[in-house]
């Protein structure tokens, strides 16, 4: 068994820098007071927070009173979601998405409209997974209150056209919210140019700690708060806020932004020669997303004839960690919902895998999985009743 | 996740493959549900002289088949038959719950294959016997 270790997972989750764990630290024992208390000894963690808010912003292209930080990408989604649906619900209770969102945005949706009695309208994606914004300017009624859209897909990596889409929005009056948890540290994230009203950001996928997160919220945007209490972010998410972890997080993210475009290259670059590599020694092979569209670090296949979990387990014994879009346990029986509304076939969808890269890939972690995937592949197709070799 | 002895089994699967002319065949499974299961029989005088199996599914439905296999060989239809889930899941040293529905699938496919056999040799010995028609 292999001992080498190949990280191709990041899209679910990445390690903390250690550039972010540093800026974290003094958060914990030294300035650790509360940062709404009067005192002089609480002042730093105060400081610490408007800084962090500060640079969330510049990189949003934001105001600093439009971050709001939260717990995580789902509790942003959440808040994003519920807040404006529930605050314009006099108004209206139409919302629009698409069937390829993250669950915390479907199962929000879900609960809005067998527990509220919203209407909400799934738009139709392409092959590759790409909204057309002609369907959004469709599907809007006087009723809408709501569109969210992501902006990167997190399983099979496709870009949407949110720009496009929120000039739609914009004329109509609807409030545009975008999922960027997987687009952020990949992509520009200045709200201006995509001309969204809500953005959800999460600190685990771009090297900072799991626990903790933002919504942009643009000034003028009616939300009811989710989180009551004590009043912190401006009233709309209250709770002591967790300094360190907010520290941490906005120096994540002034590093990927900075890193950003030459990352980009470097990692489309390894995904490329990752993709043609397999491409050329495993048939009956395809990449599912979009072909260019795509987050630079996201390699998705799918191959016939072998279930995905099977092939996890088998890469994981190669030392290298993956994703797939195969679930087979009792509870969770189904391929991926994602690759269901891109039209891929069911039991070729049971054959997916993900390969998302990150800051610690290289050449040599691409040439390992070039190495180990083709005779995975072959030795679990040999024993499939489903691929004639 | 999985024990040591059910990731043998799936790195070393037995008796994977087919057979020309079975005795007995069986498919179970839905591969839209993720997994299939198929089995070969080769049987002499009531017992299992030989068996193959090909499947497609997650690293419990291969441990699975392949662990319900060497039990089943060189035993009787009868004992063959009695196999469950929870015999093959023992053998394997424990399976999660979520995927004790792929040693069932194993049995299954087992059981399937022998009741093709049975219909295709009624007279044979151990075969299920049809309603005796009243008379008269």
């Amino acid at each position: 068994m292999n001992e080498r270790s190949v990280y191709l997972d990041h899209a679910a989750t990445t390690p903390t820098d250690p550039r972010v764990l540093e800026a974290m630290l003094p958060y914990f024992t030294g300035e650790y007071g509360n940062p709404s208390s009067l005192y002089r000894h609480a002042a730093g963690a105060r400081q610490a927070l408007d800084d962090a808010r500060r640079t969330v912003a510049e990189v949003l292209g934001a105001r600093p009173t439009e971050v709001i930080f939260s717990g995580c990408g789902t509790e942003s989604d959440n808040l994003a979601i519920r807040g404006v649906a529930m605050a314009r619900r006099h108004e209206g209770n139409h919302i629009i998405t698409t069937p390829i969102e993250h669950a915390a945005v479907l199962h929000t949706c879900e609960q809005l409209e067998s527990a509220y009695g919203y209407r909400v309208t799934y738009l139709p994606v392409d092959a590759t997974g790409m909204v057309d914004p002609d369907d959004v300017g469709r599907a809007i009624t006087s009723g809408t209150v709501l569109v969210s859209i992501m902006y990167a897909n997190n399983e099979v990596g496709t870009i949407e056209p949110i720009a496009e889409i929120s000039r739609i929005t914009r004329a109509r009056g609807v409030p545009l919210h975008t999922d960027a948890v997987q687009a952020a540290g990949s992509l520009d994230l200045d709200v201006e140019r995509l001309g969204v009203d809500l953005l959800s950001i999460s600190g685990h996928k771009f090297y900072a700690p799991k626990g903790v997160g933002a919504l942009y919220v643009r000034r003028g945007t009616p939300l009811l708060p989710a989180q009551t209490g004590g009043g912190q972010e401006r009233g709309l998410r209250a709770g002591t806020e967790n300094v360190p972890y907010i520290v941490g997080m906005a120096r994540a993210l002034e590093i990927a932004s900075a890193e950003r475009e030459a990352e980009a290259i470097r990692l489309g670059a390894l995904r490329d020669r990752l993709l043609a590599g397999l491409l050329a020694t495993i048939p009956d092979a395809q990449v599912t997303g979009h072909p260019t569209q795509r987050l630079p670090n996201s390699a998705s296949l799918a191959f016939t004839g072998l279930e995905g979990e099977a092939l996890l387990l088998r890469l994981d014994m190669e030392g290298v960690q993956a994703s797939t879009g195969s679930a087979c346990a009792a509870q969770e029986e189904g391929p991926s919902h994602v690759l269901t509304a891109l039209g891929l076939d069911q039991v070729a969808a049971r054959g997916s895998l993900r390969l998302t890269l990150g800051r610690a890939t290289n050449d040599d972690d691409i040439d390992h999985v070039l190495r180990v995937l083709p005779p995975i592949v072959e030795t679990l197709r040999a024993m499939s009743p489903l691929y004639a070799s | 996740m999985y024990s040591d002895i059910v990731l043998e089994h799936f790195t070393n699967p037995r008796n994977v493959g087919t057979m020309e002319d079975p005795d007995g065949y069986g498919k179970v499974g839905s591969p839209v549900c993720g997994d299939l299961m198929e089995v070969y029989l080769r049987i002499a005088e009531g017992r299992i002289t030989d068996i193959k199996f090909r499947t497609f599914g997650c690293g419990a439905a291969i441990a699975s088949s392949s662990m319900a296999s060497e039990m089943i060989k060189g035993r009787t239809l009868d004992e063959a038959n009695a196999l469950t889930d929870d015999k093959v899941a023992e053998e394997l040293g424990g399976l999660p719950e979520a995927k004790m529905h792929c040693s069932n699938l194993a049995a299954s496919a087992i059981q399937a294959a022998i009741a093709d056999y049975y219909e295709r040799h009624p007279d044979a010995q151990g075969a299920p016997r049809a309603e005796q028609a009243p008379s008269g």
